[in-house]
């Protein structure tokens, strides 16, 4: 198969057989990323964000795991390269940043040790030249004092600090493409802003594909270009950032819109919730996987129980996975949602 | 640190002769000789104050652990230089230059069975871990198990069976030529072998299941996926994140375990024929040579405190989390 993009992931499933049954992570999901531009993977808990960003670095549970579909990166496939091959790629060409700094580093080991470490795998350097690599991107992060904190434990930072030194230590080694995994769930909302702000900057310098992962809408809605809306290990609703925010088409991504945390609104105050909670794995729901709990099941005449609904283009790239013809969709999304989320 | 020594003197000089039964005329009839009178003893008993009060001889027993101490029992003044842990009448000895003296043995015998039993424990403790559920995890563990969870007596017996008894060469034949590791260090070691493995089987077992049930801990921590997107080759990821973030269990278990053998291995010491502190206390205690069981005891608990001490003090080497207060 030809290679368009820089990264393209191609019908790419991975399942974990359990004792409770097949548990499918990922099921299907397409997509693709050029250098320079920003995806973000929107989702709710379990619907497969890292289990797919774990897959594409090779890091999904081994032996146990089943990993089918294509994953090509700057025109390597790397599903079926061999997992050393896998793995010198991993911290050089594709690095992660991961959603609780303090779990991800080690705690018996300084900040600095531990990117001197990452920089030292993939070039062959003395500790005292890594070790300034090391306090030059502390640096760069914005972390104050570099050279008196590039000694500190992950424990004697701020959370905030700490994801700043996560993100110094997957960009050590300049990766060609970055993911963040829920990069500021752990943190507070001002802080948030601030990793958010940096890994834009940091982005355009280092001109990486980056893959923002998250379940807020709110944290991709300025960096990316592209989202990708997942639900039960498929993608359910794929387009620009404005396709996502201005004509969202799946009532799936109407209920993230209407349930993203704002500032002036109370965290508990959301007004479409979705009802009800995300689906097993195990046990996807036959058809459409959201039906349980869609609004508009109905209108597809029990289609939406029996069928599960194709990934159709609509227009310019907008792709939805719903059975409700298009038409209809944007007659539900400007009359009935648009105004109530813009009650304000 | 100070305080606990001195609670633990007391507590030996307290509770060791009262538990051993001994009266005054008793002890001191064992230091005037059996063929003594009754006469005689409790003269004995009475120069060498065993009928003061309890508080007036602990008093003299800790002087003569600093300061050293004389004791006249009638027929002779004997010396016993600080530091004086006992005199012996029986051997007509001070206790402590006899403790130094079986010292190097007890310590030979724990350093290099404590370096087998490590290797071992954690090398198989991790190896099952990372082969959970494979036959070799299996066994290990159903021997380590059996290893943890059988009395003493038992299992020391079946590896006595096994590698002094049982063995093709009769390597136990040579027990009791304990060679100074100065004189010859390779017949120091060949002496030692067959003590060291006992020994080592004996707490390896321990260590196993210690060490793969942190493993298996650890393992599944965040930093050990960051370690793997690192792109770290894997070995590394098992050691260097892995076994470095299990230790810190395995180094008190392990510093609590060597400051109780260096005051003695008491079975195999005695099996081996290894004239060390464990058979030194045990020779004390058949002969009821009250001093030296004193001596013996509080050596021993001195190498406990001690352990504890440098455990507390590695903890924060170990976990940089933990400050030392
Ligand atoms: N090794 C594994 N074995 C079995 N099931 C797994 C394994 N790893 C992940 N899963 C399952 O895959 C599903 C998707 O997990 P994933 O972590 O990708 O969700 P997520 O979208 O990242 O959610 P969150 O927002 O909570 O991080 C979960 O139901 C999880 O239980
Ligand atoms: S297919 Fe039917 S159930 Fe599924 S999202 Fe569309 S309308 Fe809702
Ligand atoms: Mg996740």
């Amino acid at each position: 198969m030809s290679q368009q993009s820089f990264l393209d992931v191609k019908d790419l499933r991975i399942h974990f057989p359990t004792d409770d049954g097949l548990v499918k992570s990922v099921d299907g999901l397409t997509f693709g990323l050029e250098r320079g531009k920003t995806l973000g993977i929107v989702g709710e808990s379990g619907s497969g964000k890292s289990v797919t960003s774990l897959g594409i670095l090779g890091l999904h549970k081994g032996g146990r795991a089943r990993i089918s579909g294509e994953i090509w990166l700057d025109g390597e496939e790397l599903v079926s390269a061999s997992p050393e091959h896998v793995r010198g790629l991993r911290g050089k060409k594709m690095a992660m940043i991961f959603q609780d700094p303090l779990s991800a580093m080690h705690p018996y080991y300084t900040v600095g040790d531990q990117i001197i470490e990452a920089y030292r795998i993939h070039h062959d350097v003395s500790k005292s030249v890594a070790k300034k690599h090391a306090i030059d991107m502390l640096g760069r992060v914005g972390i104050p004092e570099p050279t008196r904190r590039v000694d500190s434990y992950p424990h004697e930072f701020s959370g905030g600090m700490r994801q700043r030194a996560m993100i110094a230590m997957a960009l050590s080694c300049d990766p060609e493409l970055l993911i963040a995994d829920e990069p500021t769930t752990a943190l507070d909302v001002t802080v948030q802003a601030q990793i958010l702000d940096l890994m834009r900057d940091l982005q355009r310098e280092f001109n990486s594909a980056l893959i923002i992962i998250t379940h807020d809408l709110g944290v991709v809605a300025e960096l990316s270009d592209d989202i990708l809306v997942m639900y039960a290990g498929k993608c359910i609703e794929y387009g620009t950032t404005e396709d996502i925010f201005y004509r969202p088409e799946h009532p799936y991504t109407w209920g993230l819109l209407g349930s993203m945390p704002r500032l002036d609104r109370e965290p508990t105050e959301r007004l479409l919730p979705i009802k009800g909670s995300p689906p097993s794995l195990i046990n996807v729901p036959p058809g459409c996987a959201f039906h349980p709990r869609c609004p508009y099941a109905e209108l597809t005449g029990g289609k939406a129980g029996t069928e599960v609904p194709p990934l159709a283009e609509t227009e310019g790239g907008h792709l939805v996975r719903c059975h409700l013809d298009k038409a209809e969709r944007r007659r539900l999304w400007e009359n009935e949602i648009k105004p109530v989320l813009e009650t304000q | 640190m100070l305080a606990i020594v001195s609670m633990a003197t007391f507590a030996i000089f307290f509770l060791v002769p009262r538990l051993a039964g001994a009266t005054a005329e008793g002890m001191a009839s064992r230091y005037v000789g059996r063929t003594a009178t009754e006469e005689t003893a409790k003269l004995a008993a009475e120069r060498l104050g065993f009928n003061d009060p309890l508080i007036v001889q602990y008093g003299r027993y800790v002087k003569g652990i600093v300061a050293g101490a004389e004791y006249d029992y009638g027929a002779g003044v004997e010396q016993c230089p600080a530091p004086c842990l006992g005199y012996s009448f029986i051997t007509r000895q001070p206790v402590f230059p006899d403790l130094m003296n079986r010292l190097p043995v007890t310590l030979s015998l724990a350093i290099g069975a404590a370096l087998i039993w490590v290797l071992l424990g954690v090398g198989i403790g991790v190896l099952s871990a990372l082969r959970r559920g494979t036959v070799f995890d299996r066994f290990a563990m159903i021997v380590a198990l059996a290893g943890v969870s059988l009395p003493i007596f038992f299992t020391g017996l079946i590896s006595l069976q096994l590698f002094a008894y049982g063995n093709p060469f009769n390597w136990a034949a040579q027990g009791g030529y304990y060679v100074t590791i100065e004189d010859s260090p390779a017949r120091w070691a060949y002496g030692l072998l067959l003590p060291w493995i006992t020994l080592a089987f004996l707490f390896a077992a321990t260590y196993a299941r210690l060490t793969r049930a942190g493993m298996l801990e650890t393992m599944n921590e965040d930093y050990i996926r960051t370690a793997r997107a690192k792109g770290l080759v894997e070995r590394k990821v098992i050691v260097k994140h892995g076994l470095r973030g299990a230790l810190t269990p395995i180094i008190t278990i392990f510093g609590l375990d060597f400051g109780l053998l260096i005051g003695g291995a008491v079975l195999t010491e005695t099996a081996y024929s290894l004239n060390g502190l464990g058979k030194y206390a045990i020779d004390a205690i058949t002969n009821q040579d009250l001093p030296k069981v004193m001596g013996v005891t509080l050596l021993a608990a001195l190498f406990v405190i001690l352990a504890n001490l440098i455990v507390d003090l590695l903890y924060a080497v170990v976990d940089p989390r933990v400050r030392l207060t």
